[in-house]
């Protein structure tokens, strides 16, 4: 069967609508909320500050630790169950991955940076919406970075490359291939890059442009948002 | 041709391209890549000559010697204090100086500094490893008895300063009370009232959330001016 209209309307190349807001928690050196479509993440910065116990400690740099949690009431209670577990360790795991390599964490040796993720709401996306906030809220926090982070999850339904798939084009019943990825807007650099399912060369590299195109939009929604922080009366 | 692609105070962003071409150097705040100068922070944009800075807005503090700050004690060993100034690693602070007094041999550390006190404190030395050494050896420095603190971006201590002080010494004039802000954004307010040491901490937060706002003195003055009236 094919995909030929979208669950929700949109084009295929089309975001879900966007919302972000920088500073959201007052008590964090650094916070930013970031919406697309219905789902929700909130992340919080806290740090650098002396990490123990010890042998954690990296004599180099600082670590930085990703905490990723989906809440109890975020989801549709179908697939997966919120709350910590395998699933989400892993996902703080390519958190870190896809924002260290921006960081300049060499400042602060035998430190640590704790990101908190919280997601409030999730309709599929919920790494990629998790690390567009990370990234704000680091940048808010006032480390030194080499340019933001955008992510994005691209994929295939049916036999469709499409951008910003939410949970029901994932559940799709002919088959749907998830792609989160994250880029560097400025260089175009890839820091994440997931794949689940079965995917031709073709329909990736498709899905691939389409979702570095759709970074675009969102780093510009990021720099807005940021930008709005720091400029308001 | 180099170009500069940005005015002075403007805000950036981490990415933003500062410059065009290799006759602008990147200054504290800045990276270059290629032929470009882009910023690594969010600040505002002050161009020293060929140098592109960027004036951090957000952000911890790192401390430099010759800082003012304000600690709180946190431990104490046979022969020097532990001191946290708000920044990842420890500062300490040696007997020698502890105190511009001789302290005799044998003597009870905690009749100078005990753990929970908040002093007034200077920085002398900052290794590449990040170890911090301290003083209390100058004049102005000095344990703060009483009071309250209240924490600011330490990026926007200027701001709460002033030029040559002005804005503290309109916050301080206006109130009646006696503040010290240190470096380190922490900002020692103890006034004749508990409503004064209140409307002093207000004047202080307005000036945190609106520190990028050009004419802050006349803002704070008439803050001041009206809550006075109320």
């Amino acid at each position: 069967m094919k995909y030929t209209k979208r669950f929700d309307g949109r084009k295929f190349d089309e975001l879900r609508p966007i919302q972000a807001r920088v500073g959201v928690v007052k008590n964090a050196m650094g916070s930013a909320e970031f919406k697309i479509g219905k789902t929700h993440a909130i992340a919080a910065v806290y740090g650098p500050r002396e990490l123990f116990p010890k042998f954690l400690q990296l004599s180099d740099r600082a670590l930085l630790r990703c905490h990723y949690n989906m809440m109890a009431f975020s989801g549709s209670g179908e697939r997966v169950r919120p709350g910590p577990s395998r699933r989400s360790k892993e996902i703080s795991m390519v958190t870190e991955k896809a924002l260290e390599p921006v960081v300049n964490l060499g400042e602060f040796p035998r430190a640590v940076v704790d990101v908190y993720v919280e997601l409030i709401q999730t309709d599929a996306g919920t790494r990629c919406a998790g690390i567009c906030a990370a990234a704000l809220a680091l940048a808010d926090a006032g480390f030194e970075m080499k340019d933001l982070v955008a992510a994005i999850s691209c994929g295939v339904v049916g036999d469709q490359p499409v951008v910003d798939l939410n949970k029901e084009e994932e559940d799709y019943e002919d088959g749907a291939v998830d792609i989160p990825i994250a880029v560097m807007p400025h260089t175009g650099q890839v820091t994440l890059l997931q794949l689940d399912g079965e995917i031709d060369p073709e329909h990736l590299r498709k899905a691939l442009d389409m979702g570095k195109k759709a970074c675009e939009q969102i780093a510009d929604a990021q720099r807005a948002a940021l930008r709005a922080k720091y400029t308001e009366e | 041709m180099s170009t500069l692609l940005v005015q002075e105070k403007q805000v950036v962003i981490p990415g933003d391209v500062l410059a065009e071409g290799m006759e602008f150097l990147p200054g504290k705040g800045a990276r270059r890549e290629n032929d470009n100068v882009i910023a690594t922070r969010v600040g505002i944009v002050s161009p020293n000559g060929h140098v592109i800075h960027i004036i951090p807005l957000s952000g911890g503090y790192s401390p430099r010697a010759n800082d003012v700050v304000i600690g709180e004690i946190k431990d104490m060993s046979y022969s020097s204090w532990f001191v946290d100034i708000g920044y990842p690693y420890e500062a300490s602070l040696s007997l020698k100086e502890a105190s511009s007094e001789f302290i005799e041999r044998g003597a009870s550390l905690s009749d100078y500094f005990s753990i929970g006190d908040i002093v007034l404190i200077k920085v002398i030395n900052v290794t590449k490893e990040g170890n911090i050494d301290l003083t209390m050896r100058t004049p102005e420095l000095r344990k703060l008895r009483g009071g309250k603190i209240v924490t600011v971006a330490s990026p926007k201590i200027p701001r709460v300063v002033g030029k040559l002080g002005s804005m503290i010494t309109l916050i301080k004039e206006k109130t009646g009370c006696h503040i010290f802000a240190g470096q380190n954004g922490r900002v020692w307010i103890q006034g004749p009232s508990p409503a004064a040491e209140k409307l002093a901490t207000e004047a202080i937060m307005l000036i945190d959330k609106k520190a990028h706002v050009s004419g802050l003195t006349a803002i704070v003055s008439s803050f001041l001016e009206k809550s006075k009236k109320e």
